[in-house]
């Protein structure tokens, strides 16, 4: 029982084979089994908390366009859920007569797959992670290349032109702001020495938000263009472009984008919180059990995604040449220059007291920082002058 | 035979229908799609041989950039998506031809070698493939050099990107 409470998934899982082995099946064969069983119930926790988090989500929006949001069925509305789920069932499957079938229906199931691909390396507690991958990092990357390819899927499948604009938009964003978020993922990785994510968070003793505070703004700037949402819903834009991508989905099928890129969100919201706000680590608490080191990191999920929503619902989109100039021109050259002096001040004071190097990394961070946005002042001065004068040769309003 | 031994065979015949489907498929960006399929395989091959770092590169830039660049430019370039051409040109036998006589070398090669049958070694306890092979690509008496030739033919290379695509208006 005690060793239950320190590692409930060792010794569940021994538990488990020891049955399986007891009924006569061979131990190689109960090790995949229980695998298989772990990631089965790890996917199934997840797709409940993702119907969770459509009430959340709407609950949000609501306060932050001063509405009440759903509180019809049930209390507080947390029945609205499934009602939602319900209506989007029975609704009409329609699959346009034109499109590719197979890809077409393949697409939602990637999108999912994606997301749910990103929780094999999200540590939960010190004991409780399906795999500590040593390339962590670097995995998040990987299927978000996955993702990816679900969008530019659904959009040429569909064979409407909005779904296809809307996925090259899209794809477009997503290459784009891979570059940032990998300079700036590799921030934290420099400073705990390890792309494990397990291990970055075993080494944030100071968050790493503390010593890097503008690699993190920069992270969930790059995280949520990853996530398509707004201010860089691209791919969507439903006053431009209909509904982009997903424009000829309907029913559960859409229903599997939405929940997609809910799940996305929250998931990315963990990932700024393991990158930079310590994991499930806070207060210690992580030592006494590790099903409060559960509770924390999902705590601390919620906030992120919190912020994430809070930033979609208060922004406006920006247009996407403005997007794609403000990665190339401005977030990419900063991260790099940050990722380089980081790596620098962390070789150079690697021995020095903790406080030099804390202050050190700290200021470094502000001065960047400070710098870049007086460019970026001065950059947009000069952009609106040259807006608001017609170019010679041209007649004015052209 | 072992649990690894059967999800290698598997993954590797997985990795080859999807090959196969790639140069008999008619429509271009579906046989992009096969593609992205093989090389996610291959990627399962290098994590089956405790390659992560590999794995997760190999999505990273074949799947991630290489492949979705294919699409791209077939989406671009083809007005109907759903164009249909002749797969094979008069040449295809000498692709085929090559093909086989590169398998049957490394066949060859791997026979001769005597671990045909061999499993991926244990690895031990705290082996950290990824900074061996940080190391190794800085040190001086490893690969610094084919590293740096590489980076600078790269950036050649985007330059050179750069300056075809860069048009003064």
């Amino acid at each position: 029982m005690q060793e239950f409470l320190t590692d409930p998934l060792k010794v569940a899982a021994d538990w488990l084979i020891g049955v399986l082995g007891a009924w006569g099946m061979p131990a190689a064969a109960a090790i995949v089994l229980v695998s298989f069983l772990g990631i089965f119930l790890l996917i199934a926790l997840l797709m409940l908390v993702d119907i969770f988090l459509v009430w959340v989500e709407r609950k949000v929006v609501a306060r932050f366009q001063d509405r009440l949001g759903p509180n019809r069925v049930g209390p507080f509305g947390l029945i609205q859920p499934f009602a939602d789920i319900i209506k989007l069932l029975i609704k009409e499957d329609i699959t346009p007569s034109v499109a590719d079938k197979v890809v077409y229906n393949l697409a939602p199931m990637l999108a999912m797959m994606a997301v749910l691909m990103l929780w094999a390396v999200v540590p939960l507690a010190p004991v409780i992670l399906s795999v500590d991958l040593n390339v962590g990092a670097l995995y998040l990357i990987a299927a978000g290349a996955i993702s990816t390819l679900a969008i530019i899927m659904a959009g040429w499948s569909s064979q409407n032109k909005y779904a296809l604009i809307g996925a090259f938009r899209q794809v477009a964003v997503l290459v784009s702001f891979e570059i940032p978020m990998v300079a700036t993922l590799l921030i934290p990785a420099i400073l705990a020495g390890t792309m494990g994510l397990n291990g970055i968070v075993q080494a944030q003793d100071t968050w790493f938000v503390f010593l890097a505070p503008l690699g993190a703004l920069i992270f969930l700037i790059a995280a949520i263009a990853e996530l398509g949402r707004v201010p860089f819903d691209m791919g969507e834009a439903e006053s431009e472009i209909v509904a982009g991508f997903n424009v000829e989905y309907s029913g559960m099928k859409f229903g599997m984008f939405y929940a997609s890129e809910l799940l996305h969100a929250f998931t990315f919201g963990g990932f700024w919180m393991i990158m930079f706000f310590g994991g499930y680590r806070f207060l210690g608490l992580e030592k006494v059990s590790p099903f409060l080191a559960v509770a924390v990191m999902l705590a601390k999920a919620m906030l992120g995604y919190w912020v994430i929503m809070w930033v979609k619902y208060t922004m406006m989109r920006i247009r996407i040449d403005h997007m794609l100039a403000f990665n190339w021109k401005f977030l990419t050259p900063l991260a790099l220059l940050l990722m380089l002096v980081m790596a620098f001040l962390h070789v150079l004071l690697r021995d020095a007291s903790g406080l030099l190097y804390g202050a050190s990394m700290f200021g470094a961070n502000v001065i960047i920082g400070l710098v870049a946005l007086e460019a970026a002042r001065r950059h947009s001065r000069r952009e609106r002058v040259r807006v608001s004068r017609p170019a010679e040769g041209q007649p004015a309003g052209a | 035979m072992t649990i690894q031994q059967v999800i290698f065979l598997l993954v590797a015949l997985a990795t080859l229908g999807s090959a196969l489907k790639v140069v008999t498929t008619g429509n271009l960006v579906r046989a992009a799609l096969w593609l992205v399929a093989t090389l996610f395989f291959v990627a399962v091959i290098y994590a089956l041989l405790n390659a992560g770092f590999l794995a997760v590169v190999q999505v990273v830039i074949y799947i991630g950039a290489i492949a979705i660049l294919f699409i791209f430019a077939v989406m671009l370039t083809r007005s109907d998506q759903r164009d249909r051409g002749p797969q094979h040109n008069r040449g295809w036998w000498v692709g085929a031809l090559v093909a086989l006589l590169a398998f049957a070398a490394l066949l060859v090669v791997l026979v001769g070698s005597g671990q045909f049958a061999r499993l991926a070694p244990e690895l031990p306890e705290g082996f950290d493939a990824v900074a061996l092979l940080g190391d190794a690509l800085i040190s001086a008496d490893a690969y610094v050099l084919p590293f740096e030739v590489a980076s600078v033919l790269l950036l050649a290379a985007l330059v050179g990107a750069v300056y075809v695509a860069f048009s003064r208006r």
